[in-house]
């Protein structure tokens, strides 16, 4: 069971391999990706730096290629591809139709992982995926119980990986246009949910107001914990109530600790952990406990126990500092 | 450009979708999807039912399509899906990769809805190879992403529909938002949709409608409504004006909108067909 880990920068990429990661994914820097932050991701020349780094230490290094070009503007995918490929990286991780087929068709030998924005949850797309592109892997949406997990991966014709940890997307992944209603970029066209540059906070008296592109999405007391602001994470009435709740979900992380001896009997070959936006001090934390979690069920299936000194370091990175099984839960859904 | 009527996005009692399917039959839409997009867990028609409405549909001198899930998440769900797609009547929507593999494996044409991922000509002529007759532009495209489109090879050799008026589907989640806000849980929902026949809006804390939640769906809170566009659409070479239906007088907008305008602009939107914001109320040149 691989421990994949998230690379924003050089700095990430070195402190998960040392800390355990068995694989690194990142992105370039540009909008080929879906998160295509300010002062994230690498050039061509970083990149070859982290492919060597991570040969080096017999790792493995996947290029996240997940955006769907736009018409015209085909090139700059196509040489990201191109660039993948010269590099020599273990995987490319890509969601669109015509750059699965541009990957297939001429780098046939070149691993394809199919992105989590392909939102492929079921065993037809996965056939269709295999069929045509010879996918080796799909990353499943955050939208599966644990028993459905289970099920697909009974049938399914290529490796699975889910979400482990981190931010947690409630809705189905790469088909959610809740960030370009409210701003006009979405994950799939301008490469990043809620994008920093439409996000502004107001102080007034002893409140906070979180604006998206100038919607109110959250008013929260000055102490509360408060994660990065998306509208799934907002505040709202509804026609039935008066009372600000999250109607559709709270500022938390997804945790899957308890869940690790059955996602491996499910044969889940990939555990990912989010957050390639987060802090080497993120990245180096959740690595280590999950590396810990890992090696102590691999030891002794049987016994395993999360531990609660692990629950704690990772509540303290978590979004709204709290966890969640999400999706995998049915009581969740 | 004709007019296409889109499959029902809510829940409602069995008799008042017949009801409302009498009302089609009657009307001059040449173009009826029907079908749950939603969530399988609605049974107040099964597919026989919309089955036996889509024949009546077609003896009354419409066009038919069958729409399905816009999610699939359990075995079941997929095992239904092969069934509706093996029907031996009807062409398919397809509202998720798993129903263009199970057109695609008996060789049958399917109509692409909005809620694929169809972001490029190459990726449209791909799914045209497999069968793709028909696409349904993804709703947070504007109207210069299809013109390049079109430009890539005029005429395409699809058809091209447009969303053009009604609540826009957003997003598509595993829980159920509208048993949530009732206290259930989704596996005991006593199918909650049922009491919100157009949504359940949901407002920010100033007081400006921004959502509708429908079951495991989230719409938009504002009416897309690109009436005042249709002649920019003719131009373009759109095929289909899609209305989404959300009451009995969708049917009559459906019926005028390509030779009027709608008059009813309150809370409407327009913004993704001029690349905005999707929320925006842009003004037509």
């Amino acid at each position: 069971m691989e421990l994949l880990c998230p690379a924003g920068n050089l700095a990430s990429l070195k402190t998960a391999l040392n800390a355990g990661a068995d694989a690194v994914y990142l992105g370039l820097k540009d909008d080929t990706n879906a998160r295509s932050f300010a002062g994230l991701n690498f050039t061509p020349k970083k990149l070859q730096q982290a492919a060597e780094f991570t040969k080096k230490c017999g790792k493995k290094i996947f290029l996240t290629i997940n955006t769907f070009p736009k018409p015209g503007e085909e090139k700059r995918w196509h040489q990201a591809i191109d660039l993948a490929a010269d590099t020599g990286v273990d995987a490319l991780i890509v969601a669109d139709l015509s750059l699965l087929d541009y990957a297939h068709s001429r780098y046939p030998h070149l691993p394809l992982h199919l992105s989590v924005q392909a939102s492929a949850t079921n065993l037809g797309a996965l056939t269709l995926y295999k069929q045509e592109f010879n996918i080796e892997r799909a990353v499943l949406p955050r939208v599966l119980s644990m028993k459905q997990v289970r099920d697909l991966a009974k049938v399914t014709p290529v490796d699975l990986e889910v979400f482990a940890f981190g931010s947690l997307c409630i809705m189905a992944e790469g088909r959610c246009h809740l960030s370009s209603y409210v701003t006009g970029q979405s994950p799939n066209t301008g490469g990043s949910c809620s994008p920093a540059k439409h996000v502004r906070w107001q102080e007034s008296n002893s409140s906070r107001l979180t604006l998206l592109n100038d919607v109110l999405i959250d008013k929260s007391g000055l102490d509360e914990q408060m994660g990065y602001p998306v509208v799934c994470k907002g505040r709202y009435t509804t026609e039935d109530n008066d009372t600000p709740q999250h109607i559709l979900e709270s500022p938390t992380s997804l945790n899957t600790l308890s869940l690790l001896p059955e996602l491996a009997k499910a044969n889940v070959v990939s555990l990912k952990i989010e957050g390639r936006q987060r802090s080497p001090a993120y990245v180096e934390q959740v690595t280590r406990v999950w590396r810990a979690a890992i090696d102590s069920y691999l030891a002794a299936p049987e016994k395993y126990q999360t531990q609660p000194a692990w629950q704690q370091a990772l509540a303290k990175v978590a979004e709204g500092q709290t966890t969640t099984l999400g999706a995998y839960e049915r009581n969740w859904q | 450009m004709k007019t296409s009527l889109g499959p029902l996005q809510y829940c409602w009692e069995k008799q008042k979708v017949n009801e409302f399917y009498q009302q089609v039959a009657q009307s001059n839409i040449p173009l009826v999807y029907l079908g749950e997009t939603v969530c399988s867990r609605r049974r107040q028609l099964k597919f026989a039912d919309y089955f036996a409405i889509a024949q009546m549909l077609k003896a009354a001198g419409k066009q038919v399509v069958l729409s399905t899930l816009a999610l699939l998440e359990s075995p079941s769900e997929y095992t239904e899906l092969k069934k509706q797609v093996d029907n031996g009547e009807f062409i398919i929507e397809a509202n998720d990769m798993g129903a263009v593999q199970a057109a695609r494996e008996l060789k049958l044409p399917f109509v692409c809805g909005p809620s694929m991922n169809n972001y490029n000509f190459a990726t449209l002529k791909k799914l045209h190879q497999w069968g793709m007759q028909r696409f349904v532009m993804p709703i947070e495209l504007s109207k210069e992403w299809l013109a390049h489109v079109i430009a890539t090879e005029t005429p395409p050799p699809f058809e091209v529909e447009v969303f053009g008026h009604g609540y826009l589907p957003l997003a598509h989640s595993a829980r159920c938002f509208t048993a949530r806000q009732q206290g259930l849980q989704k596996d005991d929902c006593q199918i909650a949709c049922l009491a919100h026949p157009k949504g359940l809006l949901a407002q920010t804390m100033d007081e400006q409608p921004l959502l509708r939640l429908n079951g495991i769906q989230t719409q938009s809170a504002s009416l897309i409504d690109l009436s005042a566009e249709v002649e920019q659409m003719r131009t373009l070479g759109v095929d289909y004006f899609r209305v989404s239906p959300h009451s009995l007088s969708s049917i009559e907008v459906a019926e005028t909108i390509l030779s009027q305008a709608t008059s009813d602009k309150s809370l409407t939107c327009n913004g993704y067909w001029h690349q905005a914001a999707g929320f925006n109320q842009i003004a037509p040149q």
